[in-house]
């Protein structure tokens, strides 16, 4: 019996047939309380103002309204870096979706029966999820130098990650069954693995990975702004010389091709499942 | 291994055909985007940077990572938590009208194609233009952060709600009719139980990414710890990065691992 149950006893019902259960009292007040204290010290600690929000907010739209319309002049400059963005993560999600492959095979506890190699390869798999995508670039950029390759590599690592922990959730799901028989049967693991594992994982891999790519273009837009390549090295660029009509017109084309990019991968994401 | 095994095999179809179109094309794509592959200007000091990166990660300045006071990595660190968190609140409520308006199974087919249009919209700006935004608003700082924060999350947690709405059984509510129930009764017993679950994982899950996504407003002066992150990477001072970076990894997995476990939690019920 736990704390919470000793505070408050559970309440006891007698049944028609003479025995006693007992309903535990709902947990709800207990995490109400603690979401409420956190909400306080972060309203706190964040100088949250609802007066500072009524009195200025009409100012957000300030930069929104310079956006109207969008300088369709500009368009012409603006295909280059948005070919560079989407080439950087198409790149970047290939060669991570293919990199997390073998890590994401160590780290299924249902295939791999070492545990410590289990344990170690889901510690650096969660270690390379906590760096955030933008320090990556930057530290890219320290290496490879400004410009697209820097992006790519940012891509390529925080797709590893995020595949990576996916994939080897999907991994440890599957039907051992058809596994189990191939082994019996005298094929190695590693056959066994590829005939009987990975025809089951490689809808969901390739939908997961395609899901990802989709993030990818978005994020591949920002990581520009560290001096990565693509689209937000022009946005940083016209948000300097506060040529907000122009950047509206970079946000629209954004726009379009994330649309487009979401619309196709849907699409084929549909047929695989 | 066995001959039937190996018949078996040569019966499976053979779609060699698709399948080698689908790899021209794969292929086709791969070396239309490989020219972003630019080695031209590693430099030697590159590697040096990452040398000396490593070695700041594992010698972190370990005065600022102790440091208690509003400079100090630990404050900075609640001060990051206490944006994501109130960023995904603030997100998270305003996510419920919009995804409700956008669920094809309870509004016209227009009106959630206007809804969606709006989140992708929402969606395709990027958070330091947000966080510009904001800043004309509330001034530079956290405040401001949290602001970019809750509309960075809007796109993501609405999607995940239409889904869950999307995937209401309505047979219950057919039930619940059927015994007489009121509207009232109807969204206690029949919706509430249904959604709830599936709601708190997004929002649990959509803070765990806020907490990591939160260091890009230290580029615009929106508050957090990526200020003064990437204002030690761009003054070479990688001790500093590293303790940085080491109390962002820990407390992030720390967070990860509570949520993981809520989740569970949730998706088990």
């Amino acid at each position: 019996m736990s704390v919470y149950d000793r505070l408050f006893p559970p309440r006891k019902y007698c049944l028609p047939s003479g025995e006693t259960v007992e309903e535990k009292r709902s947990r709800m007040p207990l995490i109400l309380l603690v979401i409420v204290l956190i909400t306080a010290l972060s309203v706190h600690i964040t100088g949250f103002n609802f007066g500072v929000l009524l009195e200025n907010g009409s100012r957000f739209f300030d930069i929104l309204k310079a956006m109207v319309p969008p300088n369709t002049g500009y368009l012409s400059k603006i295909w280059q870096p948005l070919l560079d963005t989407i080439k950087m993560s198409l790149l970047g999600s290939f060669v991570g979706a293919v990199l997390a492959i073998p890590f994401a095979v160590l780290a299924a506890s249902n295939i791999v029966t070492n545990r410590a190699l289990v344990f170690l390869v889901r510690l650096f798999l969660s270690l390379v999820r906590t760096l955030p995508t933008l320090v990556c670039a930057l530290i890219a950029t320290y290496i490879f130098g400004l410009g697209t390759m820097a992006g790519t590599c940012a891509i390529a690592v925080f797709t590893f990650a995020y595949v990576g922990k996916q994939l080897f959730e999907i991994i440890e799901t599957v039907d051992m069954g058809p596994f189990e028989a191939m082994e019996a049967l005298g094929a190695t693991r590693l056959q066994a693995f590829v005939t009987a594992v990975f025809p089951q994982v490689l809808p969901t891999y390739l939908s997961v990975s395609l899901f990802c790519l989709e993030g990818n273009v978005r994020y591949a837009s920002i990581l520009g702004y560290v001096g990565a390549g693509g689209l937000g090295l022009i946005m940083n660029e016209k948000i300097g010389w506060r040529e907000y009509d122009s950047l509206g017109m970079i946000l629209v084309v954004l726009f379009v091709t994330v649309v487009v990019i979401e619309w196709v991968s849907h699409a084929i994401r549909k047929r695989l499942t | 291994m066995n001959e039937t095994i190996r018949q078996a095999y040569q019966s499976a179809p053979k779609r060699w055909a698709y399948q080698l179109l689908l790899a021209l094309l794969l292929a086709g794509i791969l070396a239309w985007s490989s020219t972003t592959i630019e080695l031209g200007s590693t430099g030697e000091n590159g590697w040096k940077v990452a040398g000396n990166i490593l070695a700041g990660i594992f010698h972190p300045d370990s005065k600022l990572l102790l440091t208690f006071g509003t400079n100090g990595v630990p404050y900075l660190l609640l001060e990051t938590f206490c944006i994501a968190f109130l960023g995904t609140v603030v997100g998270a409520v305003i996510s419920l009208p919009l995804s409700f308006l956008s669920a094809t199974n309870l509004v016209p087919r227009p009106v959630a194609v206007i809804g969606r249009g709006l989140i992708a919209a929402v969606r395709t700006i990027p958070a330091f233009v947000y966080g510009l935004m904001f800043i004309r608003v509330t001034g530079p700082g956290p405040f401001a952060g949290l602001l970019t924060m809750s509309l960075c999350s809007i796109g993501m947690v609405s999607k995940m709600y239409i889904e869950s709405i999307e995937d209401l059984d309505k047979r219950i509510l057919e039930s619940l009719d059927a015994a007489g129930c009121t509207t009232f009764q109807k969204i206690r017993y029949g919706i509430l139980p249904q959604l709830m679950p599936d709601f708190t994982s997004t929002i649990i899950y959509r803070f765990d990414m806020n907490l990591r996504d939160a260091t890009v407003l230290g580029l615009v002066g929106a508050g957090g710890i990526g200020a003064p992150l990437i204002f030690a990477m761009s003054a070479y001072r990688w001790n500093e990065v590293g303790a940085i970076l080491l109390g962002l990894i820990v407390l992030v997995l720390i967070i990860e691992t509570i949520s993981a476990r809520i989740r569970t939690k949730l998706a088990r019920g």
